[in-house]
């Protein structure tokens, strides 16, 4: 690779291990990165993407190997170090106080004036300063939990621009921004590109590797597996490269006969939001079985609450919610749960798993103090573990055993143990909540593929997703949902992405 | 049925400045309390640390003959102590309300032990010659506006100490740097750690400053309102200002108002028991500030909100 010689290298990484107490997460890694560059970091869940930035970063010290800045060796103590030299980083979950204002979070740690005491006003007229200079506009005096994610990464960017970052590190920063926020984002690193800033940007999303990186490294388990120039790669060399395999980038859809009674019916249904205000205004819906019904929707139109009121988690204020035939708008989670229907949560963590408990008692849970799953009082633990062993194996959860706590699986593996829980109970409906979100390529095409077959296999499903890519592969009939309204369906087959993109934002074609 | 002469017995000026001295513990172990849980530590230890203060500051006081020595004492000490706690929670990772529940039956021990050692005998010290109580002074002019004037500026020492600390921590949390990292600690402490900030630091700060004032609460009660030092003498105050701090939403000052009300509380039913106005066992009347915590964190709890990350353990590298 020719551009290698003439330009400077920035920062390197030499032979860099680092061993958890577990895993050995990083593994011979040796990395450059280029004056002005812009550089992805592809991987599958648990490759090790975020732990070798978090290295660089300062926060994890390295089991062995050297960094290089400007060919120079350092060792980082703290994070501290690192941001003295230049570096910074926007965390694959966000590090936003959310009581605290833009202008806090800001300055946090780095906060102007005298003595021990901040001047606010100094301090507020610097990040306005900044916010314009870089062309990120974003009120300094709101709370961060006003904000949308796409403005808190924003505050996340100005945080490492406000400490004089000249290498910037953003993990994951477009797993959670609508379409429109990820292009945004994209001017801003180009502009920061521009101005001298170089740029690690790590990703799931090949079509994004492709559009914004000059150059790529591929990791997987820990190793360093190959590096591209985006200019020349594909998309399925690159995935191949992940994975380790040829990986189907969309899941083949094969026709499938509709049958005619819904399994689930919204009629006029209405809902409010913590607010008092109308999360959901007057929609109606009808899903049957053996099709799947796309909601696509900028986030934050109503889907949470959606998925909510279906599954009784908040109250309907007024219309019907039809299952079989039968209204349940006032039955109980629990009771709708047992007339069969399945709920995959848009917050694995913090909504489908219990964390510290294991994959087995994952998979009971809910069903637990019925049979099989228990004799008289107790829980029959011989079943439990034996069955969850069997769906470990079918589902392809990667871990050590089924006894395993599911917190220390990796998200596309979290993401299994819910699908084996749902789909094994053999539900009539399915509501799907973005079922893909943050996980790479080869868990996106297994799930995508198991949500298929659960179609296939008659079931009524209703899938919520923010990517429209999801959407278009999956779903039989799309519903664009705008401002807690239902206000287009579509036909996938006779629409586009540009087409559904304009209903999501209050067009109509 | 109390009479107009009765209720004329019971509320006067005298309550006011009753409820003031009696509340000036409870707010200073709230407000250090506060500072601990805003950082990210639940400190569930103030009763113990209360105690080991009260001790050492009347101790000191004996041995010294200065209960202004005492007074420092009793900060030392507290201080001290709380570093276990610290140290337990922050550096070892154990469970925050299991260290602090420790800490209280350790104080005991140590300050039955301490009395032996030091008096040869357990129970009550001997009493001090001069304690703060003998520097009660008027502040000038202010001493003199009606009804607030005697009861709010004709105090104690530490009385007035305590209207300092709620100003300057007030100040402390809004405006300086040091107040934005606690804050950030007990909300997002990895948020503080990935800009720079040691989460580590900030925590043992806030425990200290917590360890600190509670052994100023604790000298208070045994050489500013009392003479001697009494085996757990505290008798639930160090709980009471954790009640305090929840129904003060976490904040100096509310947990400064909330004190006061315990305080008023306490001094309400002491003159109702006196004035012998309801015939009723005295047990009844002490039970008065208890209901009157109970009902105002009930009712004030749902509304105010813990700090997100309060008592949860941070660490970078698990070992999971
Ligand atoms: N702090 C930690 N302590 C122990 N093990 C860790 C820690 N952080 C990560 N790991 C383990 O190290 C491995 C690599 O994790 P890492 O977070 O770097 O993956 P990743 O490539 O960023 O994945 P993702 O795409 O899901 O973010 C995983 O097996 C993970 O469980
Ligand atoms: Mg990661």
């Amino acid at each position: 690779m020719s551009p290698k010689e003439e330009r400077n290298v920035v920062l390197e990484t030499r032979h860099i291990a680092k061993q958890f107490p577990k895993v050995l997460a990083n593994d011979d890694i040796s990395i450059t990165l280029y004056e002005g560059e812009i550089l992805s970091l592809l991987g599958e869940n648990g490759a090790g993407k975020s732990t070798l930035m978090n290295v660089l970063y300062g926060l994890y010290k390295p089991t062995s190997g050297k960094i290089l800045l400007h060919g120079e060796e350092v060792e980082f103590s703290s994070p501290r170090d690192a941001i003295s030299k230049g570096l910074g980083m926007v965390h694959q979950h966000f590090m936003l106080v959310d009581t605290l204002t833009v202008t806090e979070n800001i300055i946090l740690g780095a906060e102007p004036g005298r003595g021990g005491v901040i001047d606010y006003k100094k301090a507020r007229e610097q990040v306005v300063a900044i916010a314009k200079k870089y062309g990120l506009r974003v009120d300094p005096d709101e709370t961060i939990e006003n904000l949308s994610v796409g403005l808190q990464q924003r505050v996340e960017i100005l945080k490492a621009l406000y400490r004089n970052a000249k290498i910037l590190i953003l993990d994951e920063p477009t797993a959670v921004l609508t379409p429109q926020e990820v292009d945004e984002l994209f001017e801003v690193v180009k502009t920061l590109r521009n101005s001298g800033v170089s740029v690690i940007i790590i990703t799931h999303k090949l079509e994004e590797v492709m559009e914004i990186s000059d150059r790529c490294y591929i990791l997987r388990r820990g190793r360093q597996e190959g590096e591209r120039l985006t200019r020349g790669a594909t998309k399925a060399e690159l995935a191949n490269l992940m994975v380790g395999r040829d990986v189907v980038l969309t899941v083949a859809k094969t026709p499938h006969t509709v049958a005619k009674d819904p399994i689930m019916q919204l009629e006029h249904v209405t809902v409010l939001n913590e607010k008092k205000v109308q999360a959901l205004k007057d929609c109606s819906l009808d899903i049957h079985p053996g099709e799947i019904v796309g909601i696509a929707g900028v986030d934050g139109n109503g889907q949470s609450e959606l998925a909510e009121v279906i599954m009784g988690l908040i109250p309907v204020e007024s219309g019907r919610i039809m299952h079989e035939g039968e209204d349940v708008a006032k039955l109980s989670t629990r009771q709708r749960i047992f007339k069969n229907i399945s709920y995959v949560p848009a917050d694995r963590q913090e909504f489908g798993l219990v964390l510290p408990m294991t994959i087995a008692e994952n998979i009971a849970i809910g069903y637990h103090e019925k049979m099989p799953y228990c004799r008289g009082l107790s829980l029959d633990y011989s079943y439990i573990n034996r069955h969850a062993e069997e769906l470990v194996a079918s589902f392809d959860i990667r871990t050590s055993s089924a006894l395993a706590p599911a917190g220390t699986l990796s998200g596309g593996n979290q993401q299994k143990v819910i699908l084996a829980r749902e789909f094994s109970r053999e539900p009539t409906f399915l509501l799907v909540s973005q079922p893909t979100r943050g996980l790479d390529v080869g868990a996106i095409e297994y799930i995508h593929s198991q949500i298929l077959a659960m179609r296939d296999r008659n079931v009524g499903i209703l899938l919520i997703s923010m990517e429209l890519e999801e959407i278009f592969a999956l779903a039989d009939r799309i519903m664009v949902m705008y401002e807690g309204k239902i206000v287009k369906e579509l036909d996938p087959e006779k629409t586009d992405e540009k087409e559904v993109g304009l209903y999501m934002t209050g067009g109509n074609a | 049925m109390i009479d107009m002469i009765l209720a004329s017995q019971i509320f006067n000026v005298d309550l006011l400045a009753a409820s003031i001295r009696l509340s000036t513990p409870i707010a200073i172990a709230a407000i250090g309390a506060t500072i601990c849980e805003r950082s990210g530590v639940v400190n569930i230890a103030m009763e113990g640390i209360m105690i080991v203060g009260a001790f050492f500051a009347l101790w000191f006081s004996a041995l010294t003959g200065s209960p202004w020595i005492g007074l420092f004492a009793g900060l030392v000490f507290g201080g001290l102590y709380s570093l276990i706690h610290a140290w337990a929670t922050v550096t070892l990772h154990l469970d925050h309300t299991v260290s602090g529940a420790v800490l209280n039956i350790l104080a005991l021990g140590i300050t039955r032990y301490m009395m032996v050692l030091a008096y040869g005998h357990p129970g009550t010290s001997d009493s001090i010659p001069v304690t703060l109580a003998n520097y009660r002074f008027a502040v000038p002019l202010l001493s003199d506006i009606p009804i607030l004037g005697p009861s709010l500026f004709n105090q104690t020492p530490i009385v007035y100490i305590m209207f300092l600390l709620v100003i300057f921590f007030t100040w402390f949390m809004k405006k300086t740097k040091v107040g934005l990292h606690i804050k950030a600690s007990g909300e997002h402490p990895y948020a503080l750690e990935t800009i720079g900030v040691s989460v580590y630091k900030i925590r043992y700060l806030g425990v200290i400053i917590s360890g600190l004032l509670g052994g100023v609460a604790g000298a208070y009660l045994s050489i500013e309102n009392q003479s001697t030092f009494t085996e757990g003498m505290t008798n639930g105050r160090g709980f009471i200002a954790m009640a305090a701090m929840i129904s003060g939403g976490w904040t100096p000052i509310g947990a400064f108002l909330a004190a006061l009300f315990f305080g008023f509380a306490e001094a309400f039913q002491l003159r109702l028991q006196i004035s012998g106005a309801v015939s009723i066992p005295g047990e009844f009347f002490t039970i008065i500030p208890y209901v009157a915590t109970l009902a105002a964190v009930a009712g004030l709890v749902r509304k105010s909100k813990a700090p997100k990350a309060d008592g949860k353990d941070f660490i970078i590298e698990k070992e999971d």
